[in-house]
């Protein structure tokens, strides 16, 4: 493969799994902070 | 009392879910072969950010603040656009109709893979008979004499059955449950296939022939227009399926990243996808010197290629007929998982205007949707009619609906309180920009495909057979005036419950 193939290859997937995992973790840290602060009060 | 998501998780696997189909298998790769290889990467971040996330957080926003489906959502807006509501909603019961034609070839396929994992018939190697038998074969679309396939027929008896078990159980109980086994059984039996298919020898030539950049292409405005209705079509947006799923949350549930992780995870898909066909067809190309589009660049690259790539890939039937069996049920769950999103849609908004159990109008609805699919499963109706409505209702219907539904609720409802809505509960915020991408950008790309496909079909229509024109108009232009017969029918019904 040439090297451009695999850079754009790389881009992509990196940026929409990248994309998919960065949000899922801001979605499950947003809930474990919710989570604590309902257990505080 | 209206049913909300019992998990955050149920929700976005149910929404994932609709966006991911069949359509993602083999639309995405093609696009991006086509049009520049891995350059078309950059057209088609850009809709990503530019119209797929935005839509879906209005969408998402405007359905739980109306707590809706499309036809209320519509109806609230001004009272006269309920009548775009309906035919929001009809939309996704025309598509089924069809789409239910090509899950119930998968239905056949995996069959036909466990036949060949007991050795009772050898067609891995060899689909093209079993494909033109399952199919059959007809003059053109005005053939309807030509017969009728059984093996469609009573499959999708069993695809509308599928359906109809699902989604009459309602959101919770039904969608929800499933789409939490569905979804991520998908997404991980397709990664076990797409690393499997990169070991393939050859999978570099495909992966190349897919990424390889071609720059040159960049400025032309048809690649931003086919990633924009690349971006637009996978996501199921401007059907009803988003503002209904976005109904049934929690008044204070997240939407903005939310809308963020579904767009994600079907572009994850889609590139799962393309690294998953074409590294099969480099195989493919590499071993018997066949061209990447040899298969066509549809649903032939997964009842054609596959099955002969599978037979490659291990000398024992029993293997071959297992993996042959799994990968059907892939493409099975991929289907159903659509399809059901496509009965709630018209379920929901039904069920806010008329006073009907849940469980009668979805039977009435299947039976409608089955006699319909019964249509597609005549040789005529699979090899013709399916590709004239598709092209009709699936393009052009649903990008004008799209722009209709943009510019309604952007200038009607107002960008401005909506964001505020989307925000107040999301785990981070949108900013003004979103307001700028949905009045201004959004519409504008919207509307240069919807231009860009009524030339693409009056200028196919130029260089057709008078057949080919006749059968346009009949099934292409007469599908359209029936959908907006009918949703006129609907609209002049009187609501039977208090949701106005």
């Amino acid at each position: 493969m040439s090297t451009s193939a695999i850079i754009m290859m790389i881009v992509g997937l990196g940026t929409v799994w990248g994309g998919a995992i960065v949000t899922i973790v801001i979605a499950l840290s947003v809930e474990k902070k919710n989570k604590m602060k309902a257990e505080k009060q | 009392m209206r049913e909300n998501w019992q998990s955050r998780k149920g929700f976005i696997f149910a929404a994932a879910g609709a966006a991911i189909g069949l359509g993602n298998l083999w639309r995405f790769p093609f696009q991006a072969y086509k049009n520049g290889g891995g350059a078309f990467l950059l057209p088609y971040f850009v809709a990503l950010i530019t119209c797929a996330i935005p839509l879906m957080i209005m969408e998402y926003a405007y359905g739980r603040k109306i707590r809706g489906g499309s036809v209320k959502a519509f109806s609230k807006l001004k009272k006269k656009l309920e009548i775009i509501g309906w035919v929001q909603v009809m939309v996704p019961i025309i598509v089924m109709t069809y789409y239910s034609a090509i899950i119930a070839v998968s239905v056949i396929f995996m069959v036909y893979s466990l036949g060949h994992a007991f050795g009772i018939i050898n067609w891995l190697s060899d689909p093209g008979p079993i494909m033109g038998m399952v199919t059959g074969s007809a003059e053109n679309a005005m053939d309807l004499g030509a017969g009728i396939s059984i093996y469609i027929l009573i499959a999708v008896v069993f695809v509308w059955l599928a359906n109809w078990l699902i989604v009459k159980k309602g959101i919770s109980g039904g969608i929800e449950k499933m789409s939490n086994i569905f979804t991520p059984m998908l997404m991980i039996l397709m990664l076990v296939f797409m690393i499997n298919a990169v070991r393939l020898n050859g999978a570099s030539i495909g992966l190349e022939a897919l990424f390889k950049p071609d720059f040159s292409k960049i400025l032309d405005p048809g690649i931003w227009v086919s990633a924009y209705a690349q971006v637009f079509f996978s996501t199921t947006l401007a059907v009803g399926v988003m503002i209904a799923y976005g109904s049934y949350l929690h008044e204070k549930a997240d939407v903005v990243n939310s809308a963020f992780i579904t767009v994600f995870a079907n572009s994850s898909f889609d590139l799962i996808a393309g690294v998953l066909v074409f590294s099969t067809l480099g195989y493919l190309v590499n071993s018997m010197n066949v061209e990447f589009t040899s298969f066509g660049t549809g649903a032939g690259v997964a009842f054609i290629a596959f099955p002969i790539a599978i037979s490659t890939m291990s000398s024992n039937v029993v293997v071959q007929g297992l993996l042959g069996f799994v990968f059907f049920f892939c493409l099975f769950i991929a289907g159903i998982s659509s399809s059901i999103s496509m009965l709630e849609s018209f379920a929901t908004a039904a069920l806010d205007k008329f006073n009907i159990p849940r469980k009668k109008l979805i039977t009435i609805i299947s039976i409608i949707g089955f006699i319909g699919s019964a249509c597609f499963a005549s040789y005529a109706g699979f090899n013709y009619i399916l590709d004239i409505v598709d092209a009709y209702v699936g393009n052009i219907v649903i990008a004008g609906l799209g722009l209709v539904e943009v510019v309604a609720i952007s200038y009607i409802y107002g960008t401005k309180e909506l964001r505020k809505e989307a925000n107040e509960y999301s785990d981070f915020k949108v900013g003004k920009w979103w307001d700028y991408l949905l009045r201004y950008f959004t519409p504008l790309l919207l509307g240069a495909v919807v231009v860009t496909n009524i030339i693409n079909i009056v200028t196919g229509l130029s260089s057709m057979d008078k057949i080919g024109v006749i059968s346009n108009i009949i099934y292409g232009w007469g599908t359209v005036v029936i959908m907006i017969g009918t949703s006129i029918m609907f609209y002049k019904k009187k609501w039977t419950t208090n949701a106005q």
